[in-house]
């Protein structure tokens, strides 16, 4: 019982240390797409400069939204990543819990590829013959304005160009913001292609999304997890598959896989900075104005984010396949970064 | 026919039968050596590589100019100075005719981003070094480090022609030296393949796993003791001790979430720190010990309470000063696997912020901490490919750790336990 009693007493005294410190870490919190370019930064802050390494927990986009406008306090995260911006409904949560000024610093795009195992033939798609293969309702091939259940098993069945082979597609799950993005640019690029279908979403956007978001649940289109790894390894065992997943893995694998040509545009370095290659998005993070000051170092890390050796043209983060802005945007970017300008919506 | 008969006939049956039943049993036991040996070999093979490392050897001239200092520059002056720039100058220097900027460029990411550190920590140290020659060895960036270690040169996609071509040059003239990896053991994360080292989890699961021993042996072993010795026989402990028995049962995860409303936000103690990862992983190894203590316990004789007692010692006497050594061999065993198990536990930690990139190396119960698995788990999803080998070398020096505890469990049980 002795040993019970210490140890319980142990346990307390730890306890009452802990609300007496403050922290000398930046906490950031967010998506696992901006968590690999996050770290870099944060590891070369933490070498070159005397305040302690960041730590970075890869949340989610969303799940970072909820931890970072949460509250203002050290036991909330001082920034969050983000794949996608800040929804309206995210920032008012973070007003109402208040958090009132957010700094928002967009640092590039990353680009998402189809990929197939370097052993198969390359593919060349269309955002069209995307949503047609993955789409869970697709517009009838006699041209009438119906919609049926994805009727197509093969690739050919889609587009009498591309390989008899079966439609099996491996990519992210739903909880992912690389699917969101997809969903967003890919399928719904495909399915603007529609003009019946394009003018729904002036009656009906509801609707529309739905048409153009779902995609298919019949074992053609495998949840494969977040490990992108993972899906390049099924890929080199099945040539006959393709796997979405961000342009940084695509970058690393090219000796393995490669990525399929969309709308003409090959997933490449140049072809996704300006725009050619129409899957990508923008990354961003957000700073908590309040807590500049409070936790040391925010500042100083903002700026070595934004800096010209890290996201320039010849930044140490295009080796880990981020896709940079233009000149012009980034020094805007870099401008209110360092007057640490509060973002509205 | 009667009945000797009867039993001869069916005995070739009954034999053969048995054989059978043998021959399964020896299948099955097969069956899991193949899939462990598959298993093993396959993590021994892909780690191999991770256990070496490249380094270059480079002359470099610590020059005022290019490090943009003044010749008798003082400790804060040569903290600023341009050292990436010196090691860039470096290695340019052995190829005087690579003059295109990309290609200056391409040759500059042959080393490791360390060297530019590296070289500052040199010129730190023994600031007498400035302006003087010295030979350095640095390491090679990841992706020429896997070009070496490559048997099939047109494999390795990650470097260009260029690259490959100066690589060569670098080898033959003597100036690349394959070494045993220790900074895989003397680092902490990086995202840098060739720089990241499993210290910093290794030390994370120290802390972790000693607030979980500190905290779950003694609460255990006296609430074993009590429920076997004390407690009195009634419908309550019943609904106790199938609780316990349940809550062995309970998905890790379960744990993790209860910790996050109790420990993080009800009283505020701070997110990925080992004494929070320890608490949780408390209440997961409790119901663990407090099973294995009470078996341990029973098995002591009743003769050697009686014995006790009836020579005049009291309850608790008996308990703590036969019942309890007696019991000990056991009650270490079930500790021990408890602590194992926690050791290789990630799913609870994911809710209390450890599952996370972490540089440091935790000096505390309440740094910022990592485990050995979330390591593993965070580098299997890096897309540099070096970090597959680091990966596996990572689940080698866990799996060493685990053996080395399940091993020690059995050592006690061999060499304490009595029978009756």
């Amino acid at each position: 019982m002795n040993k019970l009693l210490s140890s319980a007493a142990i346990a307390l005294i730890l306890a009452g240390n802990v609300q007496a410190a403050g922290r000398d870490t930046i906490s950031i919190v967010g998506s696992s797409t901006v968590y690999p370019f996050a770290t870099v930064v944060a590891e070369r802050f933490g070498k070159s400069t005397s305040f302690k390494t960041p730590k970075i927990e890869s949340t989610g986009s969303g799940g970072g939204m909820k931890l970072f406008c949460a509250g203002i306090g050290i036991d909330t995260p001082d920034i969050t990543n983000a794949s996608r911006r800040i929804k309206s409904s995210e920032f008012e949560t973070c007003q109402s819990n208040g958090v009132k000024e957010v700094v928002e610093v967009l640092i590039g795009y990353d680009g998402i590829v189809l990929a197939n195992a370097k052993t198969a033939d390359r593919l060349k798609l269309s955002r069209k013959d995307i949503f047609l293969a993955l789409a869970k309702n697709v517009p009838a091939a006699d041209g009438s304005k119906q919609l049926i259940a994805n009727p197509y098993k093969t690739w050919k069945d889609v587009n009498p160009a591309l390989p008899a082979n079966k439609i099996e597609v491996l990519g992210p799950p739903p909880t992912s913001g690389t699917r969101d993005a997809f969903s967003e640019l890919a399928l719904e690029g495909g399915c603007k292609t529609f003009d019946w279908i394009k003018a729904i979403k002036a009656e009906d956007k509801h609707r529309y999304k739905s048409i153009c978001h779902s995609i298919r649940e019949d074992g053609a289109f495998i949840e494969a997890g977040e490990n992108d790894n993972l899906i390049v390894q099924k890929l080199e065992a099945n040539p006959k598959a393709v796997g979405i997943f961000g342009f940084s893995f695509l970058d690393q694998n090219s000796d393995k896989v490669q990525g399929s040509l969309i709308d003409g545009a090959e997933p490449e370095f140049e072809t996704i900075a300006d725009g050619e290659y129409p899957v990508s998005r923008p990354l961003y993070f957000y700073v908590k104005k309040a807590h500049l000051g409070k936790v040391p170092g925010i500042a100083e890390y903002v700026s070595a984010f934004t800096a010209e050796k890290a996201v320039g043209d010849d930044g140490y983060l295009l080796d880990k396949g981020l896709i940079p802005l233009d000149e012009e945007k980034r020094k805007q970017v870099r401008d209110t970064a360092t007057k640490m300008l509060p973002m509205s919506m | 026919m009667n009945n000797t008969e009867l039993i001869k006939k069916g005995l070739a049956k009954r034999y053969r039968r048995e054989k059978r039943f043998r021959a399964y049993g020896l299948m099955a036991i097969l069956a899991g050596f193949i899939f462990l040996f598959v298993l093993v070999t396959d993590i021994v093979i892909k780690a191999t590589p991770a256990f070496t490392q490249h380094w270059i050897k480079l002359e470099v001239n610590f020059n005022p100019e290019i490090l943009d200092v003044g010749k008798k520059a003082g400790i804060d002056e040569l903290k600023q100075a341009n050292y990436n720039l010196l090691a860039k100058k470096s290695i340019r220097s052995l190829f005087p005719e690579v003059k295109k900027r990309r290609d200056k460029s391409k040759l500059a990411a042959m080393l490791s981003s360390s060297a530019e550190y590296q070289l500052r920590d040199m010129l730190l140290a023994e600031p007498y070094l400035l302006g003087q020659q010295q030979t350095v060895w640095v390491l090679a960036d990841d992706d020429v480090d896997t070009y070496y270690k490559t048997d099939d040169k047109s494999k390795a996609v990650r470097l260009n022609d260029k690259q490959k071509i100066w690589a060569d040059t670098l080898a033959a003239d003597g100036r690349v030296s394959k070494r045993l990896n220790t900074t895989l053991f003397t680092n902490g994360d990086s995202r840098e393949p060739e720089q990241a080292g499993i210290r910093g989890a290794a030390t994370g699961s120290f802390y972790t796993i000693l607030v979980t021993l500190l905290l779950s042996f003694p609460l255990g072993v006296a609430a074993a003791i009590y429920l076997e010795e004390f407690a009195p026989r009634n419908r309550w402990v019943d609904l106790i001790e199938v609780n316990i028995n349940n809550l062995a049962a309970v998905p890790s995860i379960v744990f993790g979430l209860l910790g996050l409303a109790v420990f993080i936000n009800y009283f505020g103690l701070p997110r990925s720190a080992p004494l929070v990862g320890g608490l949780v992983l408390t209440l997961m190894t409790l119901p663990t010990i407090i099973i294995a203590s009470r078996s341990a316990i029973k098995a002591v004789p009743p003769s050697i309470r009686q014995a006790a007692l009836g020579i005049g010692a009291s309850r608790t006497q008996t308990v703590f000063q036969h019942v309890l050594p007696l019991a000990m061999p056991g009650i270490l065993t079930g500790t021990i696997i408890g602590l194992a198990q926690a050791l290789g536990e990630t799913a609870p930690l994911l809710m209390i912020g450890m599952v996370a990139f972490i540089v440091d190396i935790p000096h505390g119960f309440l740094d910022s901490a990592t485990v050995l698995p979330v390591q593993i788990y965070l580098w299997a999803d890096s897309p540099e490919r070096a970090f597959v080998a680091k990966t596996s070398a990572a689940i080698l020096v866990l799996l060493l750790f685990l053996v080395v505890m399940n091993g020690l469990a059995v050592l006690l049980r061999k060499k304490f336990e009595r029978r009756w």
